[in-house]
């Protein structure tokens, strides 16, 4: 599927950290309307910490993110609920509440913001749990579902309000490939059947070739994005070698080993 | 080693450790208009808490109350007997009871259950990243999981407190009937003669105080909980200790004003 040329997402100078601790500097990228794009980088360079300033729950050290032309980032308290509202957002682990079940958690963002009656709320639950292959599991709790089904129970419980635009964030660590497999394709047809933009943290190299529109590259020691585009194009032509590297399986494994992406170009 | 601070930076860095806890009291008391939505309140939570933070408790606080009203009596025995009044050691076990420990331990009691749960809870839902599922969500995290918390323990902790009270006279009347050949029935109406209703909920009064404390205390570590091993453990230590100290300087401060109305 193509993706439309109105820009869903704008990110423009921005510095992410916590306090003194400057962990990325300098980020400029835009998401567009039905796009699939993906954040790599290493671990711990601050992907989560990004994903959670474009949504809304931290402030930025400097710069600013607008959502659909509205800044996230000085937007009063109903503002910002009004943006978060069109937001669903799955956590690493899933992040669901432990002391409800699962149809209970999927309900929950539905109790917060819309007026529906009880039965429309059930009714509604039951529609998504199917639509992420869980249904008859609404009663289980949390404790009882396995990673995979937890990670599903969560996209489960961002997709309850049909949201224009999807976070993920490592949708795929800590699965079996065939599980992490099963989440791309959800995530696929998450875009076919609703047109919705989709921006993903991710380190697996099949996920972002089975997605991704675009990617974009960050680095812990350059503190910035080292490379942006479309990921087969990178591969193969992207200048930096250890960005190439990084998109080989072998590459990555006779290459990376910490070696700083700068020194080597 | 470190260069001695001088008053300024000291100044500084403690006021930089109370902006932490003033900005989450500010935010709490912005939640607390929405009391009067009974949305909010989340009874079902209220409830659970409730039984945790009450029903739950009782046991160990009636054990607590009572043990400590016979330590007393027996203690005030062996002093009031060098004056030969041993009768007053009603009056005595009495009026610390009501006034004093019973709120105070079952205060304690409080901490070590429901502080110490308080921020175990809230800590792993921070390390889950459920306080930022909430937040996008629209819920105020504040409002979801600290109003709950304090309902029920403004309601469990003065009843408590009467439960305590009780088993608290109870003990100081068993060594008074078996120690000090005092017959029940004068032990009672001596009790009832030498306390006044006003001891009685002036003391009850303090356990509220102490469950916005203990309840306030726990809350704050639990979002404050680092995302590593150690977190949440630290977090419920942090509680305990924060609570215990909050708790008797709050009771100081209590005992001070009382002082000014002649109780
Ligand atoms: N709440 C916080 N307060 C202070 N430092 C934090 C906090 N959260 C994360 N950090 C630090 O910020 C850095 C980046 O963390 P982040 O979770 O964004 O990394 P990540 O790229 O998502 O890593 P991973 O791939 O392991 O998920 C880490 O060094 C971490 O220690
Ligand atoms: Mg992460």
């Amino acid at each position: 599927m193509e993706s439309g040329e109105k820009t869903e997402i704008l990110v423009e100078d921005l510095s992410i950290g916590y306090g003194s601790n400057v962990l990325m500097e300098h980020l400029n990228f835009e998401v567009k309307s039905g796009e699939i794009f993906c954040i790599m980088g290493g671990s711990g360079c601050g992907k989560s910490t990004l994903l959670k300033h474009i949504i809304g729950l931290y402030l930025p050290l400097r710069g600013d993110i607008l959502i659909e032309g509205e800044s996230i980032v000085t937007a009063d308290e109903s503002r910002k609920r009004a943006i978060m509202r069109r937001f669903g957002v799955t956590y690493q682990g899933g992040a669901l509440f432990g002391s409800m079940t699962v149809a209970e958690n999927v309900a929950l963002p539905l109790q917060e913001y819309t007026d529906l009656s009880r039965d429309e709320i059930a009714k509604r639950v039951e529609e998504k749990l199917k639509l992420v292959d869980l249904s008859g599991f609404g009663d289980y709790m949390p404790s009882e579902l396995s990673g995979g089904m937890r990670k599903r129970a969560g996209l489960a419980r961002a997709m309850a309000l049909d949201p224009r635009l999807l976070f993920f964030d490592e949708p795929s660590a800590g699965l079996d490939p065939i599980t992490s497999a099963d989440l791309d394709r959800l995530i696929l047809r998450m875009r076919e059947r609703f047109g919705s933009t989709i921006v993903v943290v991710t380190h697996e190299l099949d996920s972002v070739f089975t997605i991704a529109d675009r990617v974009i590259m960050m680095d812990k020691k350059a503190r910035t994005i080292v490379a942006s585009g479309d990921p087969v194009e990178l591969r193969d032509h992207c200048p930096n070698r250890l960005v190439r590297a990084f998109l080989t399986r072998d590459g990555l494994k006779r290459e990376m080993r910490d070696v700083d992406v700068r020194e080597v170009e | 080693m470190a260069e001695p601070a001088s008053a300024g930076t000291w100044m500084q860095s403690f006021l930089a450790a109370l902006a932490g806890p003033v900005i989450f009291i500010g935010r709490v008391a912005s939640i607390v208009p929405l009391m009067r939505q009974r949305k909010q309140l989340r009874l079902r939570e209220t409830a659970y808490y409730l039984d945790l933070c009450g029903a739950k408790s009782l046991p160990i606080v009636l054990a607590i109350c009572f043990l400590m009203g016979l330590v007393m009596a027996v203690n005030g025995e062996i002093q009031l007997s060098k004056v030969g009044q041993e009768i007053f050691v009603v009056d005595l076990v009495g009026f610390a009871v009501l006034k004093e420990f019973g709120p105070l331990m079952v205060a304690l009691i409080a901490t070590g259950r429901a502080g110490s749960a308080f921020a175990a809870e809230i800590g792993t839902m921070k390390v889950d990243e459920e306080i930022s599922a909430l937040a996008t969500m629209g819920i105020r995290p504040e409002a979801y999981l600290v109003l709950p918390k304090l309902l029920a323990m403004l309601l469990a902790l003065p009843v408590l407190t009467v439960f305590g009270d009780a088993a608290g006279i109870l003990g100081g009347m068993v060594i008074g009937v078996t120690s000090m050949d005092i017959p029940i029935a004068a032990y009672w109406s001596r009790t009832v003669e030498s306390l006044d209703y006003m001891t009685f909920l002036l003391g009850a009064a303090k356990s509220f105080a102490f469950a916005v404390v203990i309840t306030l205390a726990g809350c704050y570590y639990g979002f404050v909980t680092r995302a590593d091993a150690q977190g949440v453990g630290r977090a419920a230590t942090s509680a305990v200790v924060a609570s215990i100290f909050l708790v008797v300087i709050v009771d100081v401060i209590i005992t001070i004003l009382y002082s000014f109305i002649g109780y």
